[in-house]
């Protein structure tokens, strides 16, 4: 298992992604984050923490869990679901969907369908915290932490304090 | 999990993991489009062999809601008139390709017959006066929602305890979630033997109202329920929920009847309207609760047939 990015980096990665969202917004006033569910959710918070540093503007966060929206439903081994909240209605708003890793872009399609069915945004963005590349779809993100060349044979593991106790981005050879 | 058909062996653990799945199908129903493509491509087929109208629309409502297709059947337009077999219905239902049957049966136990021939999951929507699984949990997530757990509560459940299949189905789901339980009955309605239900019993709702939930069941004139005591005027001047009685409950208690009420005998009209009166929220959650069970059957896996 090789370590590609310690915690200092994903840091380093989300202030230069928050500056990004700033930037081609200008400003955050019509900005609604959205992490998808698990680590898209601390990844989202930290976003509207840096943003409020920069510019103090609280942008908010909501949660979006993609498990009733997914196409490979009857391989899933749970049917768990977490928490979906919008503490804004997205309608007008420049929702930025934010998750860990963008890799067949299937979530990302679920995900797309489920904020359809919770409003209807100006705009849709995407920000990721890793690009590993090999999309099914037509999809690609907005603002990416980290593009990171893989094989499909591999496999890639982010964990963040949050959610995890500990932080960094491997990438293994998938057993 | 393969079927739903009794809340007497789900675990603590279980139950309130489909609660918590519930609270996520509430939102789900929040919405402005409240419907979500889970089930896309299965059929639900609703098999009901004894009348219900609540029951039946909402697990349609459910089934939809998470974008299922849903067959439905009922007793007097059936072949069951011209003489077919339980087993040979459920079988040609199978055959149709329904993915999960919704079965609610005069019968006892029809259920878990219809699960062995078919091999489909089953939800149990009442089987005689044995179980109404769904009722109990719908049940507990109302109460979940004003108080944040069962665990501790005081509830009391008055009425015609021997004929029903909800009450059978509470108390089971109730003390496994911690809930400690009085009931309340004329001996003539309490079920011939107690010996091992986790409860304690009283003779009026009187005695039964320093509780954080009463829950009043219907008198069910169609099991026998009004013969075995003198007079409505008796009945609700020993277990009705009068205004009096509610003005006596504790400010956060609340009172909860599964339908249909007769007004004026298990529950005064006022109260009935009273916020504190749960009634219409029990409803709505059981769109919730059907929609977190059908999806916990049908969504995770595949299925043998």
């Amino acid at each position: 298992m090789t370590q590609v990015m310690e915690s200092e980096e994903i840091e380093r990665a989300l202030r230069r992604v928050a500056h990004e969202i700033l930037e081609r917004n200008k400003g955050a006033e019509t900005v609604l984050l959205v992490g998808i569910h698990t680590r898209g959710v601390p990844l989202a918070e930290r976003l509207s923490r840096a943003i409020d540093e920069y510019e103090n503007v609280k942008v908010p966060v909501g949660t979006l869990d993609i498990g009733l929206y997914r196409d490979d439903l009857d391989h899933r081994p749970t049917t768990e679901l977490d928490a979906t909240f919008m503490p804004e209605d997205p309608t007008g708003r420049i929702v930025v969907l934010v998750d860990d890793v963008l890799y067949t872009g299937r979530t990302i399609r679920a995900a797309l369908d489920a904020l359809a069915d919770l409003g209807r945004p100006q705009a849709v963005q995407l920000a990721v915290l890793v690009d590993r590349g090999h999309r099914q779809l037509p999809i690609r993100a907005d603002y990416v932490g980290k593009n990171l060349p893989t094989s499909s044979s591999e496999r890639v593991t982010v964990r963040l304090q949050e959610t995890d106790d500990k932080e960094g981005i491997w990438i293994e050879e998938r057993a | 999990m393969k079927h739903f058909l009794n809340t007497d062996d789900v675990t603590r653990e279980d139950l309130e993991s489909l609660l918590d799945l519930s609270d996520e199908f509430v939102e789900v129903l929040a919405r402005p489009i409240p419907k979500v493509p889970a089930l896309r491509g299965k059929t639900v087929a609703m098999l009901f062999f004894e009348a219900s109208t609540r029951t039946r629309l909402s697990f349609e409502r459910a089934a939809k809601a998470l974008s299922a297709d849903t067959m439905s059947f009922s007793p007097s337009t059936s072949s069951l008139s011209k003489g077919e077999s339980l087993k040979d219905t459920a079988l040609t239902i199978k055959a149709m390709g329904a993915d999960a049957l919704v079965v609610r049966h005069q019968s006892t136990g029809a259920q878990w017959r219809i699960a062995d021939w078919t091999g489909l999951p089953v939800l149990n929507a009442g089987d005689g006066a044995h179980q109404h699984p769904t009722q109990a949990l719908l049940d507990a997530l109302t109460i979940r929602q004003h108080f944040g757990s069962l665990d501790g509560l005081r509830i009391a459940i008055v009425g015609d305890i021997r004929h029903s299949r909800v009450a059978r189905s509470d108390i089971s789901a109730f003390s496994t979630l911690g809930a400690d339980l009085t009931l309340v009955a004329p001996s003539t309605l309490l079920p011939v033997d107690l010996e091992g239900w986790p409860v304690k019993v009283a003779g009026s709702i009187d005695d039964a109202l320093d509780v954080d939930v009463v829950y009043l069941l219907r008198i069910q004139a169609e099991r026998g329920g009004a013969s075995v005591f003198p007079s409505l005027p008796e009945y609700v001047s020993r277990f009705g929920m009068t205004r009096e009685r509610f003005g006596r409950l504790a400010e956060n208690a609340i009172v909860m009847h599964p339908g249909p009420m007769n007004r004026g005998v298990e529950i005064a009209p006022e109260v009935a309207d009273h916020p504190r009166a749960r009634i219409l929220e029990q409803v709505s959650n059981g769109v919730a609760v059907r929609m977190a069970i059908l999806f916990r059957l049908l969504g995770g896996e595949v299925h043998d047939a």
